[in-house]
This record gives structure tokens, C-alpha cells and sequence, in this order.
């Protein structure tokens, strides 16, 4: 297949010239791999534009990044390629369409209503119901039911991993055709690996060029408490789900219990972790940047940072008469993130460990 | 904008290596820097963002170099290339101090990488950039502005005025507006004149409006000229120039290293009439990579094709325009529009004269021809194996050698009796003939504007406090 949308083209055309100077070879692993190659098929390109984490080193350093007229940019070109890759790889495929009005508003209409039609189902039923007060094993129950929560939330998830897992089916089966990859337990850990450290936003050690032209490690920082954070957070459910039905216990738990120490702790990164990035994204230099992804990244560092801080919320007030519609208010954000996780900037997690896992393979075979 | 009716302590012309290594070691003396440059910011910076290794002498390997590389046998390099047009004991006081140079570009902030890909050779000789000369010149820019120095762009220098060897003042042009700003010392590393057809002409004549010129097209050698028209002593010559075969379909200007076309050693090279004219093999590519752009300057028109067949495609570092592809040696022709039964005759003739041998992409491999002329003789391999390839070629100039004479203080040197300036110092390429009054070594440019820029840059703060 070759290179035939407006990014598949203007990334094959970057391409050629990166690869006629290979300057940048010291950056990340897109170089290096783009030198594996002499001619790049869609595939391949896609490949490459997943591999890149957009630390902007290679535009910073550029001697041909515009107003030059070869107006090379590839943190943009690739960013471009990476939008339609989250588009044309979704499942099921008509979802992908999602991804172009997945912004702010939508993320937060669809998490407010949710938290509204929780508040109301159960709330209207019994006003007394939502606005009491109440301590103890199975408190939250008492506002909402145990299943009118876990079905919901359990199908949601469910679905949100399938659907993400599909797409990541999808976009192995389509990038990797003529791979010369070997996929092995080494590989999957070499990008676990390059992961959880992040390395390729090191820019070979000195940071990126983000947000502006210095070096800076800040948002390989900010991305590491986002993450970690959320891991936590995953954590504190599952331990919770645990106690549920192994042992018995309804929450709300203790402050000093498991769940809640680490709910706390990864609610404080996602707390930080969106702000920071948020903010380097509001000082950054607009010019390698894709202005149609910004709608995504915003709603989904959003979507994290309110889940958050609702969590965070109904944990400080959850023995006041406002736990009820803190609640709501907090099952409603989490719904909508769950639900949208498939269709925004999520996905680009699922798609970059792929890329990481097929470089790390055509390195040990090369 | 910086106040240009207050006098400067050090006004540097030209923004590229040299001009900062002598702005930054002039503010590190405390003297108040202006620096002029012609450039808008987003090209800022010269050739220098162009390159992207420097050769030093070292005593072993290091974590960017792999051997050692003394002063004496980078010394035999330069006297090799330059036939011995080189003054000597500036030639000396640069190879010794280029051993601490790295290290002195580290601590302004450049950073290095271990050599890669497509170095040419030069692995062991040249420490590599990271990220390339503009990584390298945005962190000369960043510890300028940190020290103080002041940066105006998109401001051109149109007259110098000087009075026996002393600048009184600088034209500066901003905006359409002219201001005369004085400074207590002047240090010029403006660099060459490439980017003047018109100069390059004195030169080469008619020929030179075929040239492409690789980098900057501000380097137009306007105070250059201005120095020389008020006796500065001249070095070197109008026609010596660094020129590399790059793809004629580049742009005219600052299509930088991306336009090489690396294919030579591995094809035949016809010019307009389609006939050879030149050993395509004589050495490895590295070697003679700089003759070949000066090969072609001298064909009609200054174009030549490199022609080969689909055995040595990727061979070579892969080119930025496509190749110009067909099934047969006849339909090659009329695509690079020459004539077909001269091309024909050509191929026949040099693989009538190809010996059996075994060839080796790698290193010369006494592959040659036989009865032709000129032969070729190493990696002589018949085309006989379609599809057959063309690159038209062009000379792509990358500096001049023509600058003005120095002392070791990097004063530019007046009038028959060489009387030294009193506040003038010059810096980079524009006195770099002093040292390589012809031929090429790679990566000594950037040394040589290093070292002069450094001493420009703390003579003329020295100059300026008393």
C-alpha cells in the first residue's frame, strides 16, 4: 500500500529528506529506524509516526524546519499521521469518527450529564436519599445501589478494553505486514520498558525541546505522575474489588486502608501530573504542534484531572450530606472517561507501546 | 531593539561559530557585546547550521571519537590538501589549541554524540554534534544571551568606516534605516561571499550562475569586500571554493547536506554531450567528494549525470529527489534529455572495456576498465541490468577561500607592509584562507572559527578596556 492521504504523503515526503541527512539520529528511535529503511510504505510511516513521542528535538535542531522551503516538521506531520491512525484503526471502525469531535465540550457534557442521570435516577426516587448523611460499611450503596454502579461501570470498562485491544489488533495486523519484527517476551519488555521510563522523551539524555526551544525534562515529569497516577488509581480499584468479594468489605474504607492510600496518592498525581502538562502545553511554541489534536489531549488531561479531583472531593466530605451528590457528580466523570477511553488520547498509549514493542524488535533482528 | 546610539565595547558581525565563540568570550570579559546579523532569527546562525562534526586532535579514543589523531598527523592532513598553501604558525597555534576544543564547547552548553551514520569517514578524526550544527548553534545562542550579548536581526552592515586601521564606526541597516553605531573593537566573521553570483563570477566567469550554493544566502561577502577595498590584505583566491556534486534539482540556496548525491564511485558520469570525463573511482567517496563539484563546474552548462544500474541502487546514503528511472539505457537518455546514440556508445564502449574482477562496495576494489578513456578504476561494473538510473548533477558550493590576512591576535592585517589593525579582528570563514589557502579537510572550518573566534573575541574585549 502506498502512501496516499494528505499525512501518509507529507510524512513520506519529510521522510525522504530526514533520511538524506539523518542529523537527528541521536533523538529518539524513530531515526534510527527510519534508517532501517531506504523507501516507506504506509505501514512503515504509520509505524514511525507512533514511534514518535513529539519531544520536538528533531524540529528544534532543523536546519530545514520552515520558513525553510524543504518546511520540514516532523513532530507536526507525524502528530497529523497519529490523529487518522487513532481514526482509521478504532473499533468497531465506525467509531473512529468519534475522533473528530472528541473535544472539551463533548468530554464534559457527556461526564456532567452522566453524573446527572445518576443523580436523578436514584435522587429523585428519594430526595432524602441523596442528600443524607451517613458513615460506615456500605454507605455508598445507600445512595446508589451496588449493582446499579457495578454493571454500569464493569460493561463500560469492559468494553473500553476490548475496543482498545481490538484496535490495537487492528493496527498490528496493518502496519506489521512485512515486518522483519520478531515478537518475543524480550521485545514486550523492551517496551514495557520504554514505557514506564519514557525514554525516547529524553531527547539522548538532556530532555526534550518542549515546550520551547531549551532543553527540558518537564514533561517527561508531568507524564510520569499522569501515569503513575493513574496506575495507582487502577490499583486502589482493583484492591477494592478485591476486599469486595474476596473478603466481604464495603467501602468506603479507612483512610489508612490500602484502597484509599492509594487512590490518594494517584489521585495526587493526576491531580499534578494534567496540570503540568496543561501548562506546558498552553506556553508551548505553537508551530510543531497540531492544533487538531489539541481538542483530544485537553479533554482527556481534563477528563483525568476532574475524575480526580471529584475522587479527592468525595473522599474529604463523604461523612457531610454532600457525599451523595459527590458521588453522582464523581461516577459520572469516571463513566464518561471510561467511555471515551476507546475514541481519545488514550489510544495513543496502546498504539505507541506497539510501535515501541516493533522497534524494539527490528533493532535485535537488525 | 538594543540601543544603538550607546557605543559597545565589541561589535560582532556575522552570528554563525565564530562570531559567537568571539561574542561569548569577549562578554565573558566583561566587555558589552552587540552582535549583527543579516539573517532573521529563524536562519540564524550562518553555514554553521549546516555542519555537524569538528576535527580536533586527540591523543586516544573517546567516547565520540574512535582512535587517537595527533597534532602532527592532522598537521600532514592540512599540508597534504593544501599543497602547502598555509601559514604555518597560525596553521600550528590552531591544530594545538584544537585539542581543548570540545571541551571548551561543552561548557558553553554543545553537547556531543558517538558517531553514527553517514560520517564519512571522518569517525575517528571529528567529534559529532548532537542534533546537528544548529543543536550546536542554539546553544551558542542560548550561553550569548545568558552572558548579556545583545542580538539584532534582520540587520545588514553597509559601510565600515576606517581610519588607519581603526573602525570608528559601524553602518548598520535596520528596517530600510541606517545607523552608525560605534563600538571600541569590531570583530568580523561575516564569512565568505558564495551566496554572491556576481563575485563568484571574478572567478569562475559565466559558469558561476549555474552554481548551487548549499548554505545561507546571506553570506554575500559584503564586509568582506568592504575590508578589502580598504587595504586589507587578501588570502587565497576568488575561484577556490568547497564545491560537492549535489542534485541539480536542489534549491539555489541553503539546500544544505540533504542534496549530496553520494552514487558516484558506483556509476559512470557523463556531461551534456553524454560522455565521461573523469575516473568515477579513483578513491574512496570521502576523498573525492570535494573534487567532483569542481569536476562538474568545469563541463558545459555545469551539469553532469551520474548514471548507474539496479545493482548499485543502495549502495550509497539514500538521495532527497527520486532517481530518474527506465528500462533501457536508450529511454534514460531521452529522459535526462541527452542524446541517446552518444549515450549508448558511451555504456557500450565502458562495458566493452569493464575487466572481470571482485567487486567490493567498501573499500577500492581494483575493479577497472581497459582501452577506455578515461578509465575508471575501481568498481568498474558493466551496466547491463535494468532499470537504469540517472542524477543530474550540479556543483553545490559550500565556502569560499577568499578572505583577508591575519595575525596570531586575529587583527586583519593592513596595507604592502602587513601593518595590523588597531581594533579590527576577523574570525571564521572569512579568514580561514590564512590556514587553508586551498583544498579540503573536513571539520577544520569550524575549528578554525572556534580558535580565531575565541582570540578575536578576547583581544577585541582587551582592545575595548583600554
Amino acid at each position: 500500500m502506498n502512501p496516499e492521504t494528505s499525512a501518509l504523503k507529507e510524512s513520506e515526503r519529510l521522510m525522504t529528506i530526514c533520511n538524506a541527512c539523518r542529523y537527528c539520529e541521536s533523538f529518539c528511535a524513530v531515526f534510527p529506524a527510519m534508517e532501517r529503511r531506504r523507501t516507506f510504505s504506509s505501514g512503515d510511516l504509520t509505524h514511525l509516526a507512533n514511534l514518535c513521542h513529539g519531544c520536538q528535538g528533531c524540529y528544534t535542531s532543523c536546519q530545514y524546519a520552515p520558513p525553510h522551503e524543504f518546511a520540514v516538521n516532523v513532530p507536526r506531520a507525524f502528530a497529523a499521521l497519529r490523529v487518522q491512525t487513532y481514526a482509521d484503526y478504532a473499533w468497531p471502525e465506525s467509531f473512529g469518527r468519534v475522533f473528530k469531535r472528541n473535544g472539551v465540550a463533548v468530554s464534559l457534557a457527556m461526564a456532567l450529564g452522566l453524573g446527572l442521570v445518576l443523580l436523578l435516577t436514584f435522587g429523585l426516587r428519594e430526595p432524602s436519599v441523596i442528600f443524607g448523611t451517613y458513615a460506615g460499611a456500605g454507605a455508598f450503596y445507600r445512595v446508589i445501589p451496588y449493582a446499579a454502579m457495578v454493571w454500569p461501570f464493569g460493561l463500560v470498562f469492559a468494553f473500553a478494553i476490548f475496543a482498545m485491544i481490538m484496535g490495537g489488533v487492528r493496527y498490528w495486523r496493518a502496519t506489521n505486514r512485512k515486518s522483519r519484527a520478531k515478537l518475543s517476551a524480550r521485545t514486550i519488555l523492551a517496551g514495557v520498558w520504554d514505557v514506564l521510563t519514557l525514554k525516547n522523551l529524553g531527547g539522548g539524555g538532556g530532555g526534550c525541546n518542549y515546550p520551547l526551544e531549551s532543553f527540558s525534562t518537564a514533561r517527561r515529569t508531568w507524564h510520569h505522575f499522569t501515569f503513575y497516577g493513574f496506575m495507582l488509581c487502577f490499583a486502589a480499584t482493583s484492591v477494592a474489588t478485591l476486599y469486595h468479594h474476596a473478603f466481604g468489605w464495603a467501602a468506603p474504607y479507612e483512610f489508612t486502608s490500602l484502597p484509599v492510600l492509594l487512590g490518594t496518592a494517584g489521585g495526587i498525581g493526576l491531580l499534578i501530573g494534567p496540570v503540568g502538562l496543561l501548562w506546558l502545553k498552553l506556553k508551548a511554541d505553537p508551530a510543531p504542534q497540531l492544533r487538531e489534536m489539541l481538542g483530544m489531549d485537553v479533554a482527556f488531561l481534563l477528563l483525568l484531572f476532574l475524575v480526580s479531583f471529584t475522587g479527592l472531593a468525595l473522599l474529604a466530605l463523604r461523612e457531610t450530606s454532600a457525599m451523595g451528590t459527590l458521588l453522582a457528580v464523581h461516577l459520572g466523570f469516571v463513566l464518561a472517561l471510561f467511555a471515551t477511553l476507546p475514541y481519545g488520547k488514550m489510544v495513543h498509549g496502546v498504539y505507541r507501546f506497539l510501535a515501541l514493542v516493533r522497534d524494539a524488535g527490528e533493532r535485535k533482528t537488525t | 531593539m538594543a540601543d544603538l546610539s550607546q557605543p559597545f565595547d565589541v561589535l560582532v558581525i556575522g552570528a554563525g561559530n565564530a562570531a559567537l565563540c568571539a561574542a561569548i568570550t569577549a562578554s565573558q570579559e566583561g566587555a558589552r557585546v552587540l552582535i549583527i546579523e543579516w539573517a532573521p532569527r529563524e536562519f540564524r546562525g550562518g553555514n554553521s547550521r549546516h555542519t555537524r562534526n569538528i576535527r580536533y586532535a586527540h591523543a586516544e579514543a573517546t567516547d565520540y571519537v574512535t582512535g587517537p589523531y595527533s597534532v602532527d598527523e592532522y598537521w600532514e592532513d592540512l599540508l597534504r590538501v593544501t599543497a602547502g598553501r598555509t601559514n604555518e604558525a597560525l596553521a600550528r597555534m590552531v591544530l594545538e589549541m584544537s585539542e581543548r576544543v570540545p571541551e571548551w564547547m561543552m561548557r558553553q552548553g554543545v553537547r556531543f554524540q558517538p558517531p553514527l551514520t553517514g560520517t564519512l569517514g571522518l569517525a575517528r578524526t571529528n567529534a559529532f554534534f548532537f542534533g546537528g550544527g544548529k543543536t550546536m548553534m542554539n546553544a551558542l545562542f542560548a550561553k550569548t544571551e545568558e552572558l548579556g550579548a545583545e542580538i539584532l536581526y534582520d540587520a545588514q552592515v553597509t559601510g565600515l568606516e576606517i581610519e588607519g586601521g581603526c573602525c570608528k564606526s559601524v553602518s548598520v541597516s535596520v528596517d530600510g534605516e541606517t545607523h552608525r553605531v560605534s563600538a571600541r573593537a569590531i570583530v568580523v566573521a561575516s564569512g565568505g561571499f558564495e551566496a554572491n553570483i556576481e563575485w563568484l563570477k571574478e572567478g569562475w566567469g559565466e559558469a558561476a550562475e549555474n552554481f548551487l550554493i548549499r548554505g545561507t544566502p546571506y553570506n554575500t561577502g559584503g564586509p568582506l569586500r568592504i575590508l578589502l577595498d580598504n587595504g586589507a590584505r587578501p588570502v587565497s583566491d576568488a575561484d577556490q571554493c568547497h564545491a560537492v556534486p549535489i542534485d541539480a534539482r536542489s534549491p539555489k540556496f541553503d539546500g544544505g547536506i540533504a542534496t549530496r548525491v553520494d552514487c558516484v564511485i558506483y556509476s559512470i558520469v557523463v556531461n551534456k554531450n553524454a560522455v565521461r570525463f573523469h575516473d568515477e573511482g579513483e578513491d574512496i567517496w570521502p576523498k573525492r567528494y570535494a573534487i567532483w563539484g569542481r569536476l562538474v563546474a568545469r563541463q558545459p552548462g555545469q551539469i553532469a549525470y551520474a548514471i548507474i544500474d539496479a545493482k548499485s541502487q543502495g549502495l550509497f546514503m539514500p538521495t532527497i529527489y527520486p532517481a530518474i528511472e527506465a528500462d533501457t539505457i536508450r529511454e534514460l537518455a531521452e529522459k535526462l534529455e541527452l542524446d541517446a546514440d552518444v549515450l549508448g556508445k558511451t555504456v557500450k564502449d565502458f562495458n566493452a572495456g569493464v575487466q572481470p574482477g571482485e567487486f567490493d562496495a567498501a573499500q577500492p576494489d581494483g575493479c577497472h576498465t581497459q582501452g577506455v578513456d578515461p578509465p575508471k578504476t575501481n568498481w568498474a561494473r558493466k551496466l547491463d541490468t535494468p532499470p537504469y538510473y540517472g542524477y543530474p548533477l550540479r556543483p553545490g558550493i559550500t565556502f569560499t577561500y577568499l578572505g583577508v590576512e591575519v595575525d596570531e591576535t586575529a587583527r586583519v592585517l593592513f596595507g604592502a607592509r602587513k601593518k595590523p589593525a588597531d581594533n579590527i579582528f576577523a574570525a571564521g570563514e572569512l579568514m580561514a584562507g590564512n590556514i587553508l589557502g586551498q583544498g579540503y579537510v573536513g571539520g577544520l572550518g569550524l575549528l578554525i572559527g572556534n580558535v580565531f573566534g575565541r582570540i578575536a573575541g578576547e583581544e577585541a574585549a582587551r582592545r575595548a578596556a583600554n
